[in-house]
């Protein structure tokens, strides 16, 4: 188990690579970036705070949920916080199986409940602007998706 | 139970218009509940109230689980209040 908050950026190839393992037979990987076009204006930076304790606590509680549901070898979490730059690298789930749709489904799992679960906000610079970022109804509904299966 | 502290903490917005992080609370006589503390909470300062005043729009953590106003309280614990989140 790896959930990693830092503000340090990371190396996807190093994390993959990481995942490797003999009974390995998939890994999906998903990147959030930070996305300088949002609405009409530009976005310079985000900055990131979060709730240290609870969000690693909650967290794990995804993966343990997750690793209920398909047959996974390794999960790795890594969520940056502090001051980065558009295009910039925020998040990413990592996760190994023997089999491609246990990867890819966990994957996703493990991002839409760490969208609306773990304890982490943004605020978006544009120009001198410093805003907060609103919870967003998609992600709500990609998290109740999953408690229909 | 007179005089159980809490300890209060305030994330993103709430943050700022609470102007506080933390803060330690006095447990109000009789208070059993998250609910139970919001009008001494929002007492405090204009900012305070203006955090707290839609608690809808707000969630509620225990102890660093998540909760709501029924949720039980008591001497040491650690209340959050947070917007609903934004991360990934």
């Amino acid at each position: 188990m790896a959930i990693r908050v830092q503000q340090e950026d990371f190396d996807v190839g190093a994390e993959s690579r990481a995942l490797q393992g003999p009974a390995v037979g998939a890994i999906a990987l998903f990147v959030g970036t930070v996305r300088s076009l949002s609405g009409n204006d530009s976005v310079t930076a985000m900055t990131i705070e979060h709730y240290p304790g609870m969000t690693e606590t909650e967290i794990s509680r995804i993966e343990d949920e997750a690793r209920g549901r398909w047959p996974l070898f390794e999960v790795t979490v890594v969520h940056r916080v502090g001051r980065l730059l558009a295009g910039e690298q925020i998040v990413l789930v990592a996760v190994s199986s023997a089999h491609r749709q246990a990867a890819f489904d966990a994957a996703q799992y493990i991002m839409d409940f760490l969208k609306t679960d773990a304890p982490f906000w943004k605020a978006e610079e544009r120009g001198d602007q410093l805003n907060w970022v609103e919870a967003r109804q998609s992600d709500s509904d990609a998290h109740a998706k999953w408690m229909l299966e | 139970m007179s005089g159980a502290m809490i300890t209060v903490l305030y994330f993103a917005w709430m943050r700022e218009h609470t102007g506080t992080a933390s803060e330690q609370v006095t447990l109000p006589d009789g208070a059993k509940t998250v609910g139970d503390l919001m009008p001494q909470l929002m007492a405090q300062s204009a900012g305070h109230a203006l955090a707290l005043k839609n608690m809808a729009a707000v969630r509620v953590a225990v102890n660093r689980n998540y909760g709501d106003l029924k949720t039980v309280v008591a001497g040491g614990d650690e209340i959050a209040f947070f917007p609903p989140v934004t991360g990934g």
